[in-house]
């Protein structure tokens, strides 16, 4: 690399810290807002859902630690291609996998697994944490990022499959008529929406007070 | 100098202030409102009673529970909720389940109104969230309708006249009412199946008239919306043939004149420039009869309305009148 590395004062990172910061003050979903899109699709069961966020924590953690390893061999002229490059490989890892392991999930969301190429936040990941840090802290914060994109698509789910069908991973809980409109797609965005208001206003009041008195 | 004092009183402005408020608003929109309640009740009887104010009740509590447990001052006196509650119930059919106008009135309170910010803020019409949410909630209990048969204890289901005139064509409709003139009357009256008050179009029309006459509204939006279902009704609701359609029946049936009298001109969620409430009012129109003739369900004034209120505000601003003087595009 010619360019000159410029030296931030440099923190101790913790990596108990990262993943907070990927589950509560930089949740994929609830704050940043991005790939919304699998959070209304897939969040109609919660199985799905989960799957798909088990998927997406090991594509974020595994890209990461890919990138953070490879970071002083991608040239940043061309590090965007070779940054999808890597993603695609390790969504095509998790794509076969599900493929043989789990038929029946794989045949509803088979089309949003491949889809994670796509995702905003693990590029967004490669291109602001992993490439710039070592292979651990990358690892940290792909797990962090993970499990927070993990942990929103499991409340949506959870939500929307009590509500939408009266049952949890399939099994029947509730026998009254369920909300038919939570398992539509204009029910995953009331979800996603109520839920992020929901999670702020957590953040708001709780969170961030207990961290000023610091 | 002691005497000019007197006359001179110095304040900032506004200098003139009306009279009108939004409570004022409210109540007489409610007023206007009476007219195709009777006539619900009258077609619909006691059961129409019951879903009309349990909805309007359930409206009022929601509004007060909500702003008690946000510590806001409470508004459930300027009629704002009422009125929420009352139009939802009018779009209900009249044999639903009791929880049905509870549940729409929360939908329509909390989670448009509210969470939105309150009065002012919404930028959908409450009621009709309220409703669409049931109808995607529970198709088949809002789309059971009962016959208009009054007080007695057994009414029958059967189909609006816009569900027979989609499925079984304009024929069948007449087969039922007879001739051309008894079809026009009974839509006329509102003797008809359909949701409580908007079967009615001369109690609506009485209501909708006091408001325009009142200036509370302005012909603007109802006329647009009218006009352009009423044309492209004509031109093509025929079965095959263009210029064969019945304007008369499309306007009289289904939610149309209520929507286009009450809900469309909701201050809230339309524009307030004059040219931009006509463009809104032709979306609407266009919107409805795009679902009426082609689209999966037999009525469509509610999701056109829902659809052109996101446009609300930028058709406002599109047509915002511009500074005299002032080059397109230059700022003030």
């Amino acid at each position: 690399m010619s360019e000159e590395v410029i030296k931030l004062p440099q923190e101790k990172i913790r990596y108990r810290d990262l993943i907070i910061n990927g589950i509560v003050s930089e949740n994929t979903i609830f704050k940043l807002a991005i790939s919304l899109c699998p959070a209304i699709a897939v969040t109609n069961s919660l199985r799905n859902g989960f799957l798909m966020g088990i998927a997406v924590l090991f594509v974020q953690t595994m890209v990461n630690i890919t990138v953070a390893a490879f970071r002083r061999f991608i040239h940043p002229r061309i590090r965007l291609p070779i940054f999808m490059l890597i993603i695609s490989g390790w969504v095509s890892v998790t794509d076969m996998t599900m493929a043989a392991f789990a038929r029946e999930a794989y045949k509803q969301m088979g089309l949003y697994i491949q889809l994670i190429v796509a995702f905003a936040s693990i590029l967004a990941r490669a291109e602001m944490f992993a490439s710039k840090n070592k292979i651990a802290p990358s690892m940290f914060d792909g797990i962090g990022m993970g499990l927070g994109f993990l942990f929103a698509l499991t409340v949506i789910s959870f939500f929307r499959e009590l509500l939408g069908r009266g049952s949890l991973w399939g099994l029947q809980i509730v026998n009254t008529k369920p909300l038919l409109i939570m398992i539509l797609p204009a029910g995953g965005f009331l979800a996603v929406g109520i839920l992020m208001a929901f999670f702020n206003w957590i953040d708001a009041r709780y969170l961030k007070r207990a961290s000023s008195h610091h | 100098m002691e005497a000019i004092k007197e006359k001179l009183i110095v304040s900032v402005s506004p200098h003139v202030r009306t009279e009108e408020s939004v409570s004022r608003i409210m109540w007489t929109v409610n007023l206007a409102l009476l007219p195709a309640t009777v006539m619900a009740i009258y077609f619909f009887g006691i059961r129409a009673l019951y879903v009309l104010s349990l909805s309007v009740m359930s409206a009022v509590f929601f509004e007060w529970a909500f702003e008690k447990f946000t510590k806001r001052p409470v508004t459930i006196s300027d009629g704002s909720a009422f009125l929420t509650g009352l139009l939802l119930g009018m779009n209900l059919p009249s044999g639903v389940p009791f929880y049905l106008p509870v549940i729409g009135s929360f939908v329509a309170i909390v989670i448009t109104k509210h969470l939105f910010g309150g009065l002012g803020y919404n930028i959908f019409n409450p009621a009709l969230i309220g409703r669409a949410f049931l109808l995607l909630t529970w198709p088949r209990i809002m789309t059971t309708w009962l016959e208009p048969s009054g007080f007695t204890v057994d009414a029958k289901t059967t189909a609006t006249p816009l569900m027979i005139l989609k499925e079984e064509g304009i024929g069948r409709l007449l087969e039922l009412f007879g001739d051309k003139a008894n079809l026009y009357i009974h839509l006329f009256t509102g003797q008809r199946a359909g949701s409580l008050g908007e079967t009615s179009v001369i109690a609506i029309l009485i209501g909708g008239l006091f408001l325009l006459w009142r200036g509370y509204i302005t012909w603007h939006i109802p006329l647009s919306f009218l006009g352009t279902s009423a044309v492209i009704a004509w031109v093509f609701g025929g079965k095959g043939v263009l210029f064969t359609g019945d304007p008369l029946i499309h306007l009289m049936s289904g939610g149309m004149m209520i929507g286009a009298f009450f809900m469309a001109t909701d201050y809230v969620t339309s524009p307030m420039v004059r040219k931009a409430q006509i463009i809104f009012g032709i979306g609407c129109g266009f919107l409805t009869m795009l679902i009426r003739l082609k689209g999966g369900y037999p009525e469509g004034v509610m999701f056109a309305i829902l659809i052109m209120n996101c446009f609300a505000p930028l058709l406002d601003r599109a047509f915002k009148t511009r500074v005299f003087g002032a080059r397109k595009g230059q700022k003030k």
